[in-house]
């Protein structure tokens, strides 16, 4: 039996609760509504242009699986081939496992300051954390990411994690937080405020020891691995720094080199909406005089295995953190990545955090729930994973949120018996006939308890003014 | 599985879709629009005009870097200080990152349909720390190092455990109110020359 995953995946209070607060934030909804549809057409346009691209999808989907398949033959190779190439693989069961590996790791190289390229999975660990705990501060060099890690939040987006701040809320960020900035030059002008990030991390890219990375690709048959980019700060923890670390999970995995063409190809224009993001750095091993020149591989599982095992679960694995998901979706578009209380926000944070944690871990059973099942997240899913059939799949096998087990089983009970739901669906039509009167969207926005657990967050149709029977008998 | 593969008809700059039978000279357009669209500038010169070409992107250069291997030929017409950089002496990263340095270097391949150069440290490309700490990378890439897709680009490349770096215009970033501003980290400039043969008669292209 493969162990669950723990982390930043678990989250602390029912979605429900978490995404009432949210809504109460105009602000967040204006800032999301305008980022997802503005990423989302382009999304469209560039995805438009490959008249191939239901078979690149295709394609993609059927590598991962491949890669699920023979996961741990994939696995091997890749150490073999890292290793081969001057890399030192180790894996990590978990969370916490993976923080002390790297926690260690740093400590061996007597820094107290590691450079951190922008990584779901190290975010995923809590590895910032881990560090801060251990006495090692961790620099986030992304700007997205510098500006939460400034402002003491968390990322509310995969791609574009300071979504939620506009431009005067960010220099207010640099202006209190970023040590040595120049208010004089500070405006709210995008520009400056880059150039602000440009200076206060140029000096520590020039002068790091250690840089901690994720990877968006490993490729088992060259040990190599993949970081995708635009900033350069990722070119730059990657080649400069003496130590490179990089936490990898295990599901980023290609057999081939060559497969990476399919997902170069997938990855931009799902993500950015472009044709390509400005830098990919691809590494193996070590190269003598060309870069870091100790370079450790941290292979994380941390609950992946145990998805694995599920057949119908399992495609949630082919995830390649495009993002697309969340920009399509009009529960994100209104609530934002924190109602989801894991690193992983959205329509895949919503299947992908209850599978790793295990569906019982904190308030992640209320997750699957988290969705109108639309479905537009499978249709933009460059790996076609079918969100919606995961959803059902995990409200079906998980523990049901209380009001909805309430709800569901008063209305079994009715149910189970023909007379009690003829009666019960003659009071419900005597009770509803005033409100047809009055309520012209024929939708009611609060049922009575058990029930209300259902209009909490959704509206109830009116019921019709007979029933089929009854219209039938009348004809 | 992608552009190279496909068949019929040629490439098609409004789709994207530039095929195996497209022409050189076709990838080459779709290959600088692609460029110019990411905000970098795009020279054509050729092989006998690569010198005066350098020499006019380089012209208000006060440093200018390159990789041990750079043929001596590219910048005889370069008046200014060139400064090669030496496996047994590299050159130290402070002096990368002063002000004006300019890095010229060559490429491995050119992915026309994304505008897409791939540095492998091969001939004439050097370590990466040489094409990131500039401010401006000026890159030459020959037309018949410019291929149709992806696919066909990876394909190319002689051995994909070297270190490679794929540049799509200079370093941008949108995170701010998604508006996009260009040199964050990574060069703020990047000029790609393309050197083309003259057809039959000469001249340069354009
Ligand atoms: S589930 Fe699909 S659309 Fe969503 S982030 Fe993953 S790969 Fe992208």
């Amino acid at each position: 039996m493969s162990g669950h995953g723990d982390g930043h995946i678990v989250a602390h209070r029912p979605f429900p609760a978490a995404a009432t607060v949210e809504l109460g934030k105009p602000q967040l909804r204006e800032n999301l509504r305008n980022a997802t549809h503005t990423i989302r057409d382009k999304r469209l346009r560039l995805v438009a242009e490959r008249d191939d691209w239901e078979e690149l999808r295709a394609s993609g989907a059927r590598i991962k699986d491949g890669v699920l398949a023979r996961l741990p033959e994939l696995l091997d190779q890749f150490t073999e081939a890292a290793t081969a190439a001057g890399a030192v693989v180790h894996r990590a069961a978990d969370a916490e496992q993976a923080c002390a590996i790297v926690t260690d790791l740093v400590r061996a190289t007597g820094e107290t300051e590691v450079l951190k390229v922008k990584s779901m999975a190290t975010q995923e660990i809590a590895l910032n954390e881990a560090l801060t705990a251990a006495g090692i501060e961790p620099v986030e060099t992304d700007l997205a990411e510098l500006i939460v890690q400034l402002a003491g939040d968390t990322p509310s987006h995969i791609l574009v994690p300071a979504i939620h701040y506009n431009r005067a809320q960010i220099r207010d960020i640099f202006a209190r937080q970023m040590p040595g900035v120049d208010l004089s030059t500070l405006t709210d002008d995008p520009p400056a405020l880059a150039e602000a990030a440009r200076r206060h991390l140029r000096q520590k890219f020039l002068t790091a020891r250690v840089a901690v990375s994720g990877a968006n690709f490993a490729v088992a048959e060259t040990g190599s691995l993949v970081v995708v980019e635009s900033e350069g700060n990722g070119r730059m923890c990657l080649t400069l720094p003496e130590t490179l670390i990089s936490v990898v999970g295990i599901e980023k995995l290609v057999p081939n080199f060559q497969d990476l063409a399919v997902f170069l190809e997938l990855l931009p224009r799902s993500s950015t909406g472009e044709r390509m993001n400005p830098y990919t750095t691809v590494w193996s091993g070590v190269t003598p005089g060309d870069g870091p020149q100790q370079v450790h591989i941290v292979l994380l599982d941390n609950g992946r295995s145990a998805v694995r095992d599920d057949p119908v679960g399992r495609q949630a694995l082919r995830c390649i953190r495009c993002s697309a998901c969340l920009n399509v979706c009009p529960v994100y578009e209104r609530v934002g990545g924190h109602a989801y209380g894991s690193v992983y926000p959205g329509p895949i944070g919503a299947i992908l955090s209850p599978q790793l944690t295990g569906q019982a871990a904190g308030a992640n059973r209320t997750l699957p729930y988290a969705s109108t099942l639309c479905g537009a997240c499978f249709d933009a899913c460059p790996v076609r994973i079918n969100i919606p059939e995961l959803l059902i799949h995990l409200r079906q096998t998980g523990p049901k949120p209380a009001g909805e087990r309430a709800a569901m089983r008063a209305a079994a009970q009715v149910m189970r018996s023909p007379r009690r739901y003829r009666s019960a669906l003659r009071s419900l039509r005597w009770a509803a006939a005033p409100l047809r009167w009055t309520n012209r969207r024929g939708r009611l926005r609060r049922l009575p308890w058990p029930l209300s657990g259902w209009t909490a967050s959704r509206d109830a149709p009116l019921p019709p003014g007979a029933s089929f029977r009854q219209w039938w008998a009348d004809r | 599985m992608s552009g190279a593969e496909g068949g019929g008809e040629a490439g098609d700059a409004a789709t994207g879709r530039p095929v195996a039978d497209a022409s050189a000279d076709e990838q080459l357009e779709l290959l600088t629009d692609r460029l110019v669209d990411y905000r970098a500038t795009v020279g054509r010169c050729d092989r006998a005009g690569l010198p005066d070409a350098l020499a006019a992107v380089l012209a208000e250069s006060t440093r200018v870097v390159v990789p041990a291997d750079l043929p001596a030929g590219w910048l005889t017409s370069h008046p200014g200080e060139v400064i090669r950089d030496q496996a047994e002496q590299p050159l130290a990263l402070p002096d990368l990152d002063a002000a004006g340095v300019r890095v010229v270097t060559g490429a491995a391949v050119a992915i026309a349909e994304t505008g897409t150069i791939i540095l492998d440290a091969g001939d004439h490309q050097g370590r990466r720390a040489l094409t990131l700490v500039p401010d401006h990378h000026v890159c030459v890439v020959f037309a018949d190092q410019v291929v149709g897709s992806v696919p066909a680009a990876l394909r190319r490349l002689p051995d994909p455990r070297r270190p490679l770096t794929l540049i799509s215009g200079p370093s941008a970033t949108s995170d701010i109110e998604l508006q996009r501003v260009e040199g964050v980290h990574g060069p703020r400039r990047l000029a790609v020359l393309l050197v083309v043969e003259p057809p039959e008669g000469g001249g340069v292209v354009r």
